[in-house]
């Protein structure tokens, strides 16, 4: 028998939504079926989502990418030598020399659709843990001054800087403190945080043993949305094998030190990706937002000092820590320090994850690396940070993509996610969707948010059907004052962004006779 | 779809099994409906009770979060995402599509039984749009054809 071949079809949720499972067991059924010995690994994605099922064959130059291939496709791939990376109309060749990879810089998604996900002997063989190692040798407030060193600021949306969050926790009173990963993942057009529980779930667990070393945690706590049942199986199986190995749990390594860590999932409620109100449904409540002061870092769950951050802020930690803050510091552009994995969604033709320093254009992510619309119509407009993030239109894409550049044109980037629409886009329609949106998430605790939204939708209504246009857009532009300025979360506070944005950058759309949906 | 019919006994040991975990309820609630298919309204006492709390405080945990459901579903759960992304990429055709093919309005469920077809707000697949879950399945790059072979 010769050594077997080595193949890498990825278990990433949206690979699996596309056949990836089928083509596996194509590629085993075949392989037995000719007598050639092949070992498959479920990897992660490597972020290229439009090549999904994306199979990569290790060969003597390297793993080779075929993509997107389908169950009934693998005889031919066989016929054609792809165990040995020759040639075929699905083959891409090198997969790190595509240049939608090759031009990325991977900090966080590094080791993403490169490794075994749950193997740890994978994961530290490529890095892992390296931080955390670093880290048990620190003293927390070493740890924080690293963190706060490195410029790193929360990737949740609002940017905060996540070292003098750690300090305020690290110097908070408390019976007991914790760290709560926000891994409540709702945005559309966002999947960077689904992809890297998928596809490196380690670096999760380490980013945030790290925090909990930094301010004295000893329990922690994932809250995780339903919606991502492949992410949450993958983490809990990932938190298991780390007990088992002495990374998790009491006395990690030696250390003296003690970690838990636990899934939590969330039900469906948007808001709840809100700090507060993710607190609250962590204590098993309803997802009302909490009025602020008192800061989660002060008084968070169960009233106790808590950090509460992003995936993304959590597994760029480790990084930060294995290579130091300099290393990580000198990313990116201004106050925007280090790299955003950007997430290309929506009528895209090369939709994927793309990690960048901030400071890249959205032209560039639109169609260097995402190849304009998938529909091949002319680009309309990008709803840049989630249903409560701006849209932007086609003239104003030369924007650099860090956090002050889009404040002060009027967006945000949120959590990086990009949805592409082409001319087939109704606007009214979208600022209609967002107020209903709103609607129907809103924790309901202040009246802004909950009275405004469903008059935001009925005024809109009015406008598309015709009555009364030029009152009820002087309506509109009040009542989303009144949200923007009123509300006590960003939930009603933001939702006036895509609403008003539409507006401004699509007036025509919102003239009684044009584009009616 | 796997659900049991309702059980208080089994129910409660469901809810006893989660008792020793911080802010319980809502694990405890999954479980149930993870069990049942849903939460059955007699499940509400038995986790005053559990938990100490009133059954008002219950109740509005359930009714608060979209996720969990207060009657049983069909035999198929059907949930298409109608979130910006999956817009962009024509979900509102494959909303109207399994609309008239199954003969139900977006949270409902059929009367004999077969589906419940369910509208969700992002599901994470938003560079494979238009998608939605079929049976816990997600599929992605979903047609109106496509669909039917999984509906099939």
């Amino acid at each position: 028998m010769s050594k077997p071949v080595t193949l890498y079809v990825p278990c990433d949720a949206a690979a699996l939504s596309v056949g990836a499972d089928a083509v596996a067991a194509a590629i085993a059924a075949e392989a037995e079926a000719r007598r050639l010995p092949v070992q498959i690994i479920r990897n992660g994605s490597r972020g290229m989502l439009w090549l999904e099922p994306l199979v990569e064959v290790v060969t003597n130059q390297g793993r080779v990418a075929y993509g997107p291939v389908a169950a009934d496709q693998v005889a031919e791939l066989f016929d054609a030598g792809f165990l040995d990376g020759h040639p075929h109309p699905l083959g891409h060749g090198p997969t790190e020399e595509i240049f939608y990879f090759k031009h990325q810089q991977r900090l966080t998604f590094a080791r993403c659709g490169l490794i075994d996900p749950l193997s740890v002997e994978d994961y530290r063989a490529h890095g892992g843990f390296a931080g955390l190692e670093r880290a048990l040798t620190l003293s927390p407030a070493e740890i924080v001054a690293e963190v706060t060193q490195s410029g790193l600021r929360g990737r949740g949306g609002a940017g905060f800087p996540t070292g003098i969050k750690w300090n305020t926790v690290l110097n908070a009173e408390g019976s007991e403190k914790f760290v709560c990963c926000n891994a409540d993942e709702g945005d559309s057009g966002t999947f960077a945080d689904r992809m890297i529980i998928e596809g490196d779930p380690f670096l999760l667990i380490e980013g945030m043993t790290i925090a909990a070393l930094a301010v004295g945690a000893r329990q922690g706590y994932v809250y995780l949305r339903s919606e991502y049942p492949h992410a949450v199986a993958t983490l809990r199986e990932a938190i298991r094998r780390a007990y088992e190995q002495d990374w998790l749990g009491r006395n990690i390594h030696g250390s003296g030190h003690d970690f838990h860590l636990e899934v939590r999932m969330g039900a469906g409620s948007y808001v709840c990706g809100e700090e507060t109100a993710m607190l609250e449904s962590l204590e098993g409540k309803r997802g009302m937002v909490r009025a602020k002061p008192p800061i989660p870092a002060l008084e968070g769950l169960f009233g106790q000092p808590t950090i509460v951050n992003n995936v993304l802020t959590l597994t760029s930690v480790p990084v930060v820590l294995a290579k130091g803050a300099d290393f990580y510091r000198d990313f990116g552009a201004g106050r925007s320090h280090g790299t955003q994995p950007f997430q290309l969604a929506g009528n895209i033709q090369r939709g994927g994850l793309v990690e960048l320093a901030f400071g890249v254009s959205l032209h560039d992510l639109i169609y260097r690396y995402g190849g304009g619309t998938a529909s091949g119509r002319p680009l309309r407009a990008v709803q840049v940070g989630g249903p409560l993030g701006a849209y932007v239109p086609e003239s104003m894409l030369g924007l650099s993509a860090d956090y002050e550049s889009m404040n002060e044109a009027g967006a945000m980037l949120g959590h990086g996610g990009i949805v592409v629409f082409d001319d087939s886009v109704r606007m009214a329609h979208m600022a209609r969707f967002a107020m209903d949106f709103c609607a129907v998430e809103s924790c309901g605790k202040c009246t802004p948010c909950r009275i405004g939204s469903t008059r935001g939708r009925e005024v809109l209504d009015k406008i598309v059907d015709g009555i009364d246009v030029a009152d009820n857009m002087a309506l509109l532009d009040d009542l989303c004052t009144v949200m923007r300025d009123g509300s006590l979360c960003a939930m009603g506070g933001l939702t006036p962004l895509p609403v008003q944005s539409a507006i401004r950058h699509f007036p025509e759309d919102f003239v009684q006779g044009r584009r009616l949906p | 779809m796997t659900a049991v019919d309702w059980n208080a006994e089994r129910a409660r040991a469901i809810i006893d099994s989660h008792r020793a975990l911080r802010g319980a309820l809502l694990p405890m609630l999954h479980a149930l409906q993870e069990e049942f298919g849903y939460v059955d309204q007699a499940a509400v006492p038995l986790l005053a009770a559990g938990l100490n709390l009133s059954q008002a405080e219950i109740h509005g945990v359930i009714s608060f979060y979209h996720e969990f459901r207060q009657s049983r579903p069909g035999r198929h759960v059907v949930k298409v995402c109608v979130a910006e992304a999956c817009q962009a990429r024509g979900s509102d055709t494959l909303v109207e599509h399994l609309k008239s093919r199954l003969g139900l309005d977006l949270g409902q469920t059929g009367s004999d039984g077969v589906f419940t077809l369910e509208a969700v707000y992002c599901l994470g697949n938003c560079a494979l749009g238009p998608s939605a879950v079929v049976d816990d399945r997600l599929l992605g790059r979903l047609s109106p054809a496509r669909l039917d072979g999984a509906l099939a």
